[in-house]
């Protein structure tokens, strides 16, 4: 047996594998989307790809307290990015998400999905045990998930402002809240859903009443949502086979390479294919829970919670969506869409997550 | 926030528990959403597969029909009086159109689409739904089609499509013969539920021949299945059908003769019928004014169509079967053959006084013959002579030979609709007025006037059974007739055409309609129907709706007769001044293209062109001064 040297025994073989697996396969998606072409999409995804996992893989070398000590700092800083943002879209006379930065669009509205949970998980890995049940865990974690939640919504972006609540709320959750705060705020939530929904822009209460009712307009809003299901309908157990499918190379399926990628996959793969990339999505799922449950501090067991419950939100939304159980909202698939601000999002809670794993290698665990 | 109940002490080990337990409850859920969302797309792709299988493939495949070609309807040499031309068309397919206000904006503009148009557009538009497509425009140039497919790629939703307009080459002339096609409407599509009926450019016949013979000249409809993309782009062709070209129809009608009549018809509104006195075989058959069936198959414009509505020379009716004219004294021969049958002798002389004397009335005749025999009271159109016939024998005695030669009869005629008019005798009288007949109403029926109606395609056929001695049947199609020989004897027939021949070849009333050609001879007899009652107005001058309709029945060569004719010109004042002259030159063409086509042209200068030439003038004069009275009525 060959001696395996330390250095490369310490690369986290295995969750490379699984990410690869996971965007090699949106490759293959990408190139028969473009009708058989490694430009303009599968190519740049490729490339993209190594760059973010290097990324991911230094930011997997920190140290963990420096996510800790900058937590706060990140997450004031993103949210001046989200009023300059705001500031700008007003001045120029529309929305705004991005922010030019010369090299590319950056969208902070992105970076708040990973700084909320980071800076939530400092909040209760510092707040004393016996606070957790008192208000004073309440509040501040209230304000904090508020403020950008409220920001992102003027833009409008009703997804990330969903993503972003969702993850503050599941750190609240894992850190011990009391039960029954959730569950009525969940009831709460549903009857104040009317209200909320008159809060809505017009075009997103379209999207939410069609989602309901998708047929009631196939050829105009509801298009979307009727040629997805269309396409992973037709596509069948074994699929219609690699750079056959009719949906999305005659242009049947709106936005087939970006958001609704996993229909143009599923139009050509089948069951089968969805399957097998669940199960990709199942493996590093299972890898960020187990990250979380072996956390060695508290404030990695909060963020990893977090970030899995990120990376899970879109995936779940976006797969509702392609399957008409959810309205149509601006998500995509990790990893598996073309686009590089997800990507981003994802290997940067991926590489969080490897520094919470080898923080936990390292020393020994303070509580079980 | 306190809890009522005693809570354990909040330990740090505490909280890793709750974590552990909360973080699992987490990872169950996700685990529970992605179950969820595996079985969904499993239910999807599965259960529901067949359903979306069929939607992914009406998505990508096309099916067009291709609307047949029409039958061609071609004279009774071939010669085509209704083909088909190349038609340039585009339609909307609604649900490809995606920007309908820019798309709209752009064909506007590069196709010059006037406001009504587009009303009528976007009309459609809302009552379509789907890949139903929605005419845009038809018969486009060459340079506006190609102006529309160089930006197709801008264009989604816009289908540009080859096809098959209807034409008829010699338009009016053949108006109301063959009727014309038009875009199926709604009320016709909800009875005949076929998809084709609302295929762009499928037109079915509306009037005429066209209807009639619809299921016969329709053929059947091609299909062209394409795979196309969202935009509408075709991608490749998967398979086609070619349609079937609709039958021909043959008509018996002259395509040469029918062309030249219906020119020199002039200006006069009328009719005029040619039948072959072989077969009965209809060899002409023009109504003039006439409209022109291109502009109606086309979709009439709706200022074309009140201008056609509006000339009291009612171009859309067809005279030669839906006018109806008092038969004046064109029936005279066919009088002269009842009384031989009833014994007269036609040797036998009567007196001309100018007129009859009838109990305290006195019933006029156009001049003062002097002593006739029967052919010269033919010859003179003598009222008088006919008078003392009809007061001797009664009208029963002439009716049933009147209706034995095909007046008062509605044929079974292709296409036709008819007015067949009345030969009115004493039983008719008592069912109708409920009044005994009386002398004087024999008096008026024998000249042809009082009760007695008649079109113009029964004189023709009343002419056509004088001349051959057989119950000659119209005919428009080849279909068999018994054509039995009249009851008549040799000697009624003989005086009837001696009659007829003297009224162009002898000292007759037509003598100026003789034919210019050598050893060809035409028999015939005028006719004038008075507008007014008798002896009111003398019907010669004046207001053209209150003059008299000149009539002209006839036949040529005298010996061995081949073709028979009735003409009939509205408010012509009198047979031998306006019918017979027409008569003369149609028939000259019969015999001698060349010497009748110089006749017409020499007409055709002076009446201001070809029918056409003349239409189109008047109907741009008619559209810049719509308002203005017609200058006929303001005589």
């Amino acid at each position: 047996m060959i001696p395996v040297p330390p250095a490369i025994q310490r690369i986290p073989w295995k969750l490379i594998a699984i990410l690869a697996g996971i965007t090699g396969f949106g490759l293959l998606v990408l190139y028969s989307a473009a009708g058989g072409n490694w430009s303009p999409w599968a190519l740049n995804q490729g490339v993209r790809f190594l760059v973010f996992l290097s990324v991911a893989l230094v930011i997997g070398r920190f140290p963990i307290r420096i996510f800790e000590d900058f937590a706060y700092i990140a997450y004031i800083g993103i949210l001046i990015l989200l009023i300059a943002v705001e500031l700008l879209g007003f001045v120029g006379g529309g929305s705004q998400r991005w922010l030019n930065l010369g090299f590319m669009n950056l969208q902070p509205s992105e970076l708040m999905k990973v700084a909320i949970v980071i800076a939530l998980a400092r909040f209760y890995a510092q707040l004393p045990p016996g606070n957790t049940r008192t208000f004073t865990a309440l509040w501040p974690a209230m304000v904090m998930i508020g403020l950008p939640a409220a920001l992102v919504m003027l833009q409008p972006d009703l997804g990330t402002a969903l993503a972003i609540c969702i993850g503050g709320v599941v750190v609240m959750f894992v850190a011990g809240l009391p039960f029954w705060w959730f569950g009525s705020t969940a009831v709460a939530g549903l009857a104040a859903l009317p209200v909320l929904f008159s809060f809505l822009h017009d075009y997103q209460q379209k999207r939410v009443l069609i989602f309901l009712d998708p047929e009631s307009d196939p050829l105009g809003a509801g298009y979307h949502i009727s040629q997805s299901k269309i396409a992973i309908g037709s596509g069948g157990i074994g699929g219609k086979g690699f750079l056959n499918g009719s949906q999305s190379h005659l242009d049947y399926l709106p936005e087939g390479h970006t958001d609704f990628i996993f229909a143009t996959m599923a139009e050509e793969w089948g069951l089968i294919g969805g399957l097998a990339l669940l199960f990709g999505f199942f493996l590093l799922l299972r890898w960020s829970t187990r990250v979380a449950l072996k956390a060695r501090t508290r404030f990695g067991q909060l963020t990893a919670a977090g970030l899995t419950m990120t990376i899970f939100f879109y995936i779940a939304i976006n797969l509702m969506m392609v399957m008409g159980l959810a309205p149509v909202v601006g998500i995509p698939l990790p990893l598996f869409s073309y686009g590089g601000s997800s990507m981003l999002t994802i290997m940067t809670c991926v590489g969080i997550m490897l520094a919470i794993e080898n923080d936990s290698k390292t020393g020994t665990r303070r509580f079980h | 926030m306190p809890t009522k109940k005693k809570s354990p002490p909040i330990t740090e080990a505490w909280r890793g528990i709750t974590f552990t337990r909360r973080a699992l409850v987490v990872g169950g859920a996700q685990a529970a959403v992605g179950v969820a969302l595996a079985a969904r797309m499993a239910y999807i792709s599965v259960i529901d597969n067949d359903r979306y299988v069929l939607e992914s493939e009406s998505n990508r495949v096309n099916l067009t029909l291709v609307p047949p070609r029409r039958g061609w309807i071609v004279d009774r040499s071939g010669k085509a009086l209704a083909n088909n031309r190349v038609s340039l068309r585009i339609d909307i397919i609604p649900d490809r159109l995606h920007n309908k206000e820019l798309v709209l904006g752009q064909l506007q503009t590069l196709l010059r689409l006037d406001g009504d148009t587009m009303e009528r557009i976007n009309r459609d538009l809302k009552a379509a739904s789907g890949f139903q497509p929605v005419a845009i425009k038809e018969d486009m140039t060459e340079a506006e089609y190609s102006s529309i497919l160089v930006r197709l790629p801008e264009l989604p939703g816009i289908a540009p499509q080859r096809g098959f307009a209807r034409n008829y080459p010699t338009g009016a002339a053949v108006g109301h013969l063959i009727g014309y096609v038009g875009a199926p409407n709604a009320e016709e599509y909800q009875k005949a539920k076929d998809p084709l009926y609302i295929t762009p450019g499928y037109k079915i016949g509306k009037d005429g021949l066209e209807k009639y013979f619809q299921d016969m000249l329709k053929g059947q409809p091609g299909a062209r299945r394409v795979e196309v993309t969202a935009r509408g782009k075709v991608v490749r062709d998967l398979s086609t059908q070619p349609d079937v070209q609709g039958k021909t129809v043959h008509l018996t009608i002259d395509a040469d003769l029918q062309e030249f009549v219906a020119r020199r018809m002039g200006r006069e509104s009328g009719a005029a019928v040619v039948i072959d006195c072989q077969n009965g075989d209809i060899l002409s058959f023009v109504s003039m004014p006439s409209f022109d069936p291109n502009s109606f198959s086309d979709g009439i414009s709706s200022s074309e169509y009140a201008w056609l509505r509006g000339d009291d020379h009612q171009p859309l009716i067809n005279k030669a079967t839906r006018g109806l004219y008092p038969p004046g004294s064109t029936l005279k021969p066919m009088a002269a053959i009842a009384a031989v049958e009833h014994g007269v002798d036609p040797s036998e002389r009567h007196t001309c006084v100018g007129g009859y004397r009838l109990g305290s009335r006195f019933f006029r005749c156009l001049g003062t013959h002097g002593s006739l025999d029967m052919p010269s009271a033919i010859m003179k159109s003598c009222n008088s002579y006919f008078y003392w016939l009809a007061h001797r024998l009664g009208y029963d005695a002439m009716a049933p030979t009147a209706r034995l030669l095909g007046l008062g009869e509605e044929y079974q005629l292709a296409g036709s609709n008819q007015r067949f008019g009345t030969i009115p005798d004493s039983a008719w009288k008592m069912k109708k007025y409920d009044q005994e007949w009386s002398a004087s109403d024999s008096l008026n029926a024998v000249i042809g006037q009082g009760y007695v109606l008649a079109n113009p395609l029964q004189l023709a056929v009343m002419a056509a059974r004088i001349a051959s001695g057989r119950r000659l049947y119209p005919r428009l199609i080849n279909r068999e007739f018994k054509n039995e020989p009249l009851p008549f004897s040799p000697e009624a027939l003989a005086v009837a055409r001696h009659g007829m021949d003297l009224v162009v070849n002898g000292a007759g009333t037509a003598v100026r309609s003789r034919l210019p050609l050598d050893g060809i001879t035409m028999a015939g007899k005028t006719g004038t129907a008075q507008v007014r009652g008798l002896g009111t107005g003398n019907g010669k001058s004046g207001t053209w709706k209150f003059r008299d309709h000149g009539l002209f029945v006839g036949f040529a060569p005298v010996v061995n007769p081949r073709y028979a004719t009735a003409v009939v010109i509205e408010h012509g004042m009198g047979g031998s001044r306006a019918a017979a002259p027409v008569a003369k030159d149609f028939m000259t063409f019969l015999f001698d293209r060349e010497k009748a086509m110089e006749a017409l042209e020499t007409f055709e200068a002076g009446w201001g062109g070809t029918i056409k030439e003349r239409m189109d003038r008047d109907y741009a004069a008619w559209k810049a001064g719509a308002s203005k009275p017609d200058p006929e009525l303001a005589q």
